[in-house]
């Protein structure tokens, strides 16, 4: 009897504990960024924000050039996930349905595209756009993380295509539809879900992105808030109140999309992506 | 999205909450219609951006780092735009430095430390997953999920104010708890401190993958196995020996390897949390070729290193790599 109530106390009791060892850097940065400064540089730390203030908030959003660098990472973030999307698209589609020579070749190709070490690349990268001047630009950014993205969003939307049932496509073929129409009329609409999931990896990759903007873009008015974000500490000398807003406005878009869209998401990266 | 395949339901098994993706067809589409030339392009047709945005964008920069490393790349040349051919040398120069094995060394250490933790607690809090009832479990997943979704350089900042020498959270636990020597310490003073961040930082953040798709899997597995187990005298520890693990086994090394890929070319956590240092001695390979090449402005240096951790990477996975080519040979 003992022995069975330990048995039920102990599960509960580690997940306890594992709960508020993940959750707590998460709740500590939203904490830290609500906080009085006085609360903040305190002898004992003050465990939750009492009189929540915005003015780290404040500090964050009014600091130089942070509007223009918003912009700049929903655009390249925006336009990158839009792009790989409609090149996966048709090469799903052909992947998934269709036949022909070659097909085994270029699933293995994207697989290992998949794994590529861009982190290691950036230098070749970066001799490539300063060859073609493009250094501090938003276009080099776009197209590399265009193809960051490509190769899994590619294998995941493969696998949603290949789950739409293909009589629906025939039958709509029979209806007279030529087959572009029944693409666009039969297949797309049931894809939706399959292509919100499938830019969930797209945006965080495109919206994380490090050491190529570290590389490429010098221009503060060029760059993206990853690069602001890690600067930012020492830009305002340890101002934590501060840096924790800023983080909290980065973290806050991701953190809201994955909570909405994480379930598919998960399911589409192990079933289109990795064999489990 | 809700398509049966061809699985079939179990009676008396709680829903098969199994994915809701099904596999990729296997040999059931033969291309249908006339075989017209219009009609045998199509699909290269449909493949071409993909495939032309995979050579331009992927195979030319590898094939361009190749070039770099066999060039005289320093600020002179790179301003004058010259390019100057100098054969093997800059790969002569990496490797009898004895900096570059080194940094392989600490690279492999810091992945294998890394991963093994990765592996071995995402898998514990898994299987703690398929344990929890149903409340527990939702209040776990949103920690997990609450982690993993962090983006990388906010997740590196905050762990900085975490371990912060001044008003930082874990000096003031450490120091109540009776370790008063921390109570000012500077995590990121020596290579050990600042590397039990960084690891921490990556463990934290990767376990939930692990974690939650190896509680994915669980589910899949069919109760008869257990109770064929159970019938034939397993006890518990047996038939999670006889009966969870083999079933798990291709998931586990799927998610080894990527882990192992992914630990080994982070670069964002251990560059944004202190740039390789204390005095160049948390530099991974990805580090180590991003400062010389960059930081130091020998580009082609720079280029055979990363030519060299390309070739480290793919040794340490080949293994794997070839187990899933052959797999997907065989299924495709």
């Amino acid at each position: 009897m003992k022995r069975s109530l330990l048995g039920r106390i102990w599960p509960n009791a580690t997940a306890v504990v594992l709960f508020a060892g993940f959750v707590f850097p998460v709740y500590w940065m939203f904490a830290t960024a609500f906080k009085p400064t006085g609360d903040i540089i305190a002898d004992d730390p003050v465990w939750f924000p009492t009189d929540a203030t915005l003015a780290h908030f404040k500090k964050a959003v009014d600091a130089d050039h942070f509007w223009t660098l918003v912009l700049n990472s929903v655009t390249v973030t925006a336009l990158s996930v839009l792009f790989s999307l409609v090149i996966a698209l048709f090469a799903a589609f052909a992947l998934a349905r269709m036949r022909f020579r070659g097909r085994r070749g270029l699933i293995v190709t994207f697989m290992l595209a998949q794994m590529a070490p861009w982190e290691v690349m950036i230098i070749a990268i970066y001799m490539i756009v300063r060859d073609n001047d493009m250094l501090d630009s938003l276009v080099p950014l776009t197209v590399f993380y265009t193809m960051m993205v490509l190769p899994l969003t590619i294998l995941t939307l493969r696998g949603y295509v290949a789950a739409v049932p293909k009589e629906l496509e025939e039958s709509a073929m029979v209806d007279g539809c030529t087959r572009i129409q029944a693409f666009v009329k039969v297949i797309f609409p049931l894809l939706a879900p399959g292509l919100m999931a499938t830019s969930l990896f797209g945006f965080i990759t495109a919206w994380n992105e490090f050491p190529l903007v570290l590389i490429l873009n010098k221009d503060v008015e060029k760059q993206t808030l990853p690069l602001w974000l890690s600067q930012f500490q020492t830009a305002f000398g340890d101002d934590w109140g501060a840096t924790m807003a800023a983080s909290s406005l980065f973290a806050l878009p991701i953190l809201i999309l994955f909570i909405f869209l994480q379930r598919k998401a998960v399911s589409g990266l192990t079933d289109g992506a990795v064999k489990g | 999205m809700s398509v049966q395949t061809e699985g079939t339901d179990t009676a008396g098994e709680p829903a098969v909450r199994k994915a809701r993706v099904p596999a990729p067809p296997r040999g059931d589409s033969r291309s249908t219609g006339a075989p017209s030339r219009r009609r045998a392009a199509t699909p290269y047709l449909l493949l071409l951006p993909a495939l032309l945005a995979t050579v331009v964008l992927l195979g030319w920069p590898l094939v361009k780092n190749g070039m770099l490393s066999f060039q005289n790349l320093n600020p002179r040349q790179l301003i004058q735009h010259l390019t100057e051919w100098n054969g093997v040398d800059n790969y002569r120069e990496v490797l009898s430095g004895g900096d570059f094995w080194h940094v392989v060394e600490r690279s492999v250490v810091f992945t294998a430390v890394n991963v093994v933790l990765i592996m071995t607690i995402g898998t514990l809090v898994g299987l703690l997953l398929a344990r929890l009832g149903r409340k527990m479990r939702l209040l776990l997943l949103v920690g997990l999920v609450l982690a993993w979704a962090m983006p990388v350089i906010a997740a590196t900042t905050v762990y900085q104010w975490l371990f912060a020498q001044r008003f930082g959270v874990v000096n003031w636990v450490l120091d109540k708890l009776g370790w008063h020597s921390m109570a000012d310490h500077n995590w990121l003073e020596t290579q050990f401190s600042t590397f039990a961040v960084v690891t921490l930082l990556i463990v934290w953040q990767s376990i939930p993958f692990v974690a939650i798709n190896l509680y994915a899997a669980t589910t899949t597995i069919p109760r008869e196995l257990y109770e064929a187990a159970s019938l034939d005298g397993a006890g518990a520890w047996k038939g999670f020996t006889s009966v969870t693990l083999p079933f798990l086994r291709p998931f586990l090394y799927a998610t080894t390897f990527l882990e192992v890929i992914w630990v080994f070319k982070a670069f964002a956590q251990i560059f944004a949390m202190n740039q390789g240092g204390p005095d160049h001695l948390t530099e991974t390979l990805p580090i180590y070729a991003y400062v010389e090449g960059v930081g130091n402005q020998h580009f082609g240096l720079g280029a055979a290193i990363s030519f060299l951790t390309i070739l480290v990477l793919l040794a340490i996975t080949s293994y794997y790599l070839r187990m899933v080519l052959k797999q997907e040979e065989d299924e495709l």
